[in-house]
């Protein structure tokens, strides 16, 4: 009886959405949910779009597209904030931080697998007390840190401090545990030094896991904004901590700021857009 | 392998440690330091600044549960072979690779006293003008929301990753005897994915009781410490006032704090598992 009810049902009101039945009702529904959401999601950005292609005079209109859709705040940034030097502050202080945590953590997780050592509860732990720590602590003291090594006011003082990512090695140990033995002794018995085995064996074998951090490092470090607050003057400053401040000082020049906080978003969007399928499989695999 | 080491040690692991005898100091950084023993710490239980910032703090827990079971609700809707689905999932994730900052321009602007949900009131009718950013009531609640806002992408990838771990004969056979999608959810989802939902409900309370970005961005603990949070207090301390010591020791109580919420869940949940597998 069961059978034939649900068959009858299916033949009426229901699809098969890739070898599954689904009911009507509960497609449509699914849809209405996924839409509004997604409408709540992006629509602080689509209003923030239009504003900056609105003038002062109908800046406080509620449509999205207005008649008069002017490109004069983007044209005036230049003039009004160095928008071109925030960029170019922006671009080292992530490329900057990017290169040293690939660098140094590909180096170091290398030893952390292969050396059969137990560390990864150590490490596990030191990262969860490093989440657990209030971020004003570490503030305190790498300040003090900073200003002692006379890094104040320098890209190295911004990028140091939060460069290396205890995340990121544990990522790349993962990896480098995943690459099979035999590969290893393979290259071990044709005599390759240990240093050439990790350089043309281990790390190719690793890529896809640092293009993963490096794609998190990128959106990380772009939107890190506090500390060039502590450590730097204005002219170090990235774009997401120039907004902040110019947000705090300009608010009647709202044209500029939706501009220029358009423009500071659009990296990360491009870039999240583009390897969205391999950081999205790494943010829900990393629980597991 | 080394330089990764000092780095992580010098600006990651030294803090950890550093924190803890700088909380014990009236810390200079011109001057003298001198240690003041509990000093610190007595004066934080005296400052009724700090316990109203703590308070608040408290008061963000009420994020991790609405948070949670979005997330766990929007997961389910996602996990459908629907098409399209993929473009949901990256859109709904857009908020959260976005800057606190960008974040914070965006919604000052849509809740200014000229934005558009004043706007949007004024034209159906309304008079008067809400100063949404100014209302010590408003505030608080309305950075919970925004927090929430920009959370329900990340949790909804992490539940995704759980459910996908799930066969869905389950609950397609609770369908087809007739169950509602509710009894679905609570009876079955929810339970299957216990494992993912204590470890986000922990990264969410810890986050939820850290919380300082938004603050730092919106409101600077405002409207008369309103959305005056302990992390943020613990920061203008030091920053603000340059008292690096009693900031420390702030920093550390708030710590201690994170910690016992984090081990209560711990506990609740070691117990919760063993009364289930009974």
């Amino acid at each position: 009886m069961q059978s034939s009810q649900v068959k009858r049902i299916s033949s009426r009101h229901s699809y098969l959405v890739k070898g599954k039945r689904m009911s009507t009702g509960s497609i449509v529904l699914n849809y209405a949910v996924m839409i509004i959401v997604a409408l709540i999601s992006v629509f602080p950005f689509l209003w923030i779009l239009s504003a900056s292609f609105k003038n002062n005079e109908n800046m406080s209109s509620i449509a999205l597209i207005t008649k008069h859709m002017t490109m004069v705040n983007y044209s005036g940034l230049l003039k009004f904030i160095h928008f071109d030097k925030y960029l170019f502050n922006s671009i080292v202080i992530t490329l900057g931080g990017i290169l040293i945590d690939i660098i140094f953590s590909s180096m170091a997780a290398y030893p952390l697998a292969k050396m059969k050592f137990k560390g990864r509860g150590f490490i596990s732990g030191l990262l969860l007390s490093t989440m657990i720590l209030p971020a004003s602590a570490s503030l305190i003291v790498n300040y003090i840190t900073i200003s002692r090594l006379g890094l104040l006011n320098t890209f190295a003082g911004i990028i140091l401090p939060g460069s290396v990512s205890a995340f990121s090695i544990i990522l790349l140990r993962q990896a480098y545990l995943a690459v099979p033995d035999a590969l290893y002794e393979a290259a071990r018995i044709d005599g390759a030094s240990e240093l050439r085995i990790w350089w043309s064996v281990m790390l190719p074998s690793v890529m896809p896991t640092i293009t993963t951090v490096g794609i998190m490092d990128f959106i990380n470090k772009w939107n890190a904004f506090l500390w060039p607050t502590i450590v730097a003057q204005p002219s170090h400053y990235p774009i997401a901590t120039a907004l902040q401040s110019l947000n705090g000082q300009f608010t009647y020049k709202f044209g500029y700021i939706a501009s220029s906080t358009i423009l500071s978003i659009i990296p990360v969007v491009i870039v999240f857009m583009m390897f969205q399928k391999n950081y999205l499989q790494s943010i829900s695999g990393a629980v597991k | 392998m080394l330089p990764a080491l000092i780095i992580l040690g010098v600006f990651t692991f030294y803090p950890i440690i550093y924190s803890i005898p700088l909380a014990f100091m009236k810390y200079s950084v011109i001057g003298q330091t001198s240690w003041v023993g509990l000093q610190n710490f007595t004066r934080a239980f005296q400052d009724s600044d700090f316990w109203v910032s703590l308070g608040h703090s408290a008061e963000f827990v009420i994020v991790v549960p609405i948070l949670q079971l979005i997330s766990i609700y929007l997961a389910t809707v996602v996990n459908k072979p629907l098409p399209g689905v993929t473009i949901f999932r990256v859109l709904f994730y857009i908020p959260v690779v976005t800057s606190m900052v960008a974040v914070g321009i965006m919604w000052g602007f849509i809740l200014d006293p000229t934005g558009l949900i004043n706007t949007l009131m004024q034209n159906a009718g309304f008079s008067h003008v809400i100063y949404f950013m100014n209302n010590s009531h408003l505030t608080l609640p309305i950075l919970m929301g925004i927090t929430i806002w920009q959370g329900i992408g990340y949790y909804m990838m992490m539940y995704l990753g759980g459910l996908q771990g799930i066969p869905s004969e389950l609950s397609e056979a609770a369908e087809i005897d007739g169950a509602s999608p509710a009894t679905i959810f609570f009876k079955i989802t929810i339970p299957l994915l216990k494992p993912f939902i204590w470890v986000c409900s922990l990264m969410s309370l810890i986050a939820a009781l850290g919380v300082f970005d938004i603050v730092f961005v919106m409101t600077q603990g405002g409207p008369n410490n309103a959305t005056l949070v302990t992390n943020y207090y613990s920061y203008n301390q030091a920053f603000g006032n340059f008292n690096f010591g009693y900031g420390a020791a702030v920093g550390l109580l708030l710590s201690i704090v994170i910690t016992l919420f984090s081990v209560i869940l711990f506990v609740y949940q070691r117990k919760g598992g063993q009364t289930h597998a009974k």
